[in-house]
């Protein structure tokens, strides 16, 4: 019997896919966003805003993951006139590196500026999963409840956003802003956080200029 | 200035599924099993052994894994491979924070908790987030190739 050194990190060969994806954004000039959330927070009406909100000063394209052969939301983007691409999973719960760098060629990279992915709606897969993007963005939602955090702590690790969306919800909804808050911080220090409104609009402006702040 | 920015409708492609994806299932815990199989195969082969006995696997407590899960999902992706029999040994690594306000080092005992000693939020993670294969146990291995 003999003992073989490895001290190989687990996700390494998605982790090198996951750079050589980031390689190829920076080499065109594009700014990646993984958009992670649970199923009907947002997500993609947050991505319609973003494209209302931009589509006069950035080319954006959308890589939307789904876990069904459905292309109801590369659809809406597409209305909105925006390359879309869409990518089946196959029933699997999450995107990663080899799926996002298989969807890449299937955009006009090097027209875009920024690159919008909608991950697979779930709080706990994507986590596992880096993508090459640059930015990571969480959304929450009013009624999903404020213990969230606490209770999937692992997708709002290492984010560089939050989101909490439909806050015109908020005088219905028991949601203690302020617990929301520091669970997020407890794993974010200094996160920017956006309180947002699909509905009404609300916070759409402040998400947008940020989000073109760090588009080159 | 607004751009002219008209779509073409054929951007449109649906891409996979993942059946020529690394991970060819669906919950993550067997994409991390599969992965864990591939590099233990990997280097059980850089090194000629004809069998892998065991698997040291180091995960932090703040990595989403769950050992019965990977176990489960283990004997089903490990069949017929070098390492079909193999036992995972799992070395777990509790989670330490640092409080950014008042530099006190603190274990998590449950959830997600403010320093105990200053009640700050400011705090990062210093352990606990390991998530690596350390070694295998082979046999019959030549020299490892490095």
């Amino acid at each position: 019997m003999t003992t073989v050194p490895v001290v190989q990190e687990i996700m390494s060969a998605n982790d090198s896919l996951a750079a050589q994806t980031r390689q190829a954004l920076d080499a065109a000039g594009v700014l990646g966003v993984n958009i992670m959330a649970s199923p009907g927070a947002g997500k993609t009406s947050v991505i319609l805003q973003t494209i209302a909100a931009l589509k006069d000063s950035l080319h954006l394209g959308v890589v939307e993951g789904d876990t069904a052969a459905v292309t109801i939301d590369a659809d809406k983007v597409i209305s909105a006139g925006m390359p879309a691409v869409q990518i089946n999973t196959g029933g699997q719960c999450h995107l990663d590196a080899v799926m996002l760098g298989k969807a890449l060629p299937a955009l006009p990279l090097d027209e875009l500026d920024l690159l919008i992915v909608e991950n697979v709606g779930n709080l706990i897969c994507p986590a596992s999963f880096t993508l090459g993007t640059h930015v990571n963005v969480v959304i929450a939602s009013v009624p999903e409840g404020d213990d969230k955090p606490y209770k999937y702590p692992n997708i709002y690790r290492g984010i560089d956003a939050l989101i909490l969306n439909k806050i015109d919800l908020l005088p219905y909804i028991d949601f203690n802003q302020d617990y929301f808050r520091q669970g997020i911080e407890v794993l974010n220090p200094g996160v920017t956080f956006f309180a947002m409104s699909c509905t009404t609009g609300e916070g759409v402006q402040e998400w947008a200029e940020w989000l073109q702040d760090r588009t080159r | 200035m607004a751009l002219d920015w008209r779509l073409p409708v054929q951007y449109v492609r649906e891409v996979g599924n993942t059946a020529t994806s690394f991970y060819t299932n669906t919950m993550h815990e067997m994409a991390v099993t599969q992965s864990i199989l591939n590099i233990a195969v990997e280097h059980a082969e850089r090194c000629g052994a004809t069998r892998v006995t065991a698997l040291n696997l180091v995960i932090g407590q703040l990595s989403s894994i769950v050992d019965d899960s990977v176990q489960f999902y283990w004997e089903i992706v490990s069949k017929d491979s070098l390492c079909e029999g193999a036992a995972l040994n799992f070395e777990r690594i509790a989670a330490q924070m640092n409080c950014l306000d008042c530099q006190y080092t603190y274990a998590l005992s449950r959830g997600l908790e403010a320093c105990p000693q200053c009640g700050g939020f400011q705090v990062r993670v210093v352990a606990g987030d390991e998530f690596r294969l350390e070694s295998i146990e082979v046999e019959e291995a030549g020299q490892p190739v490095s």
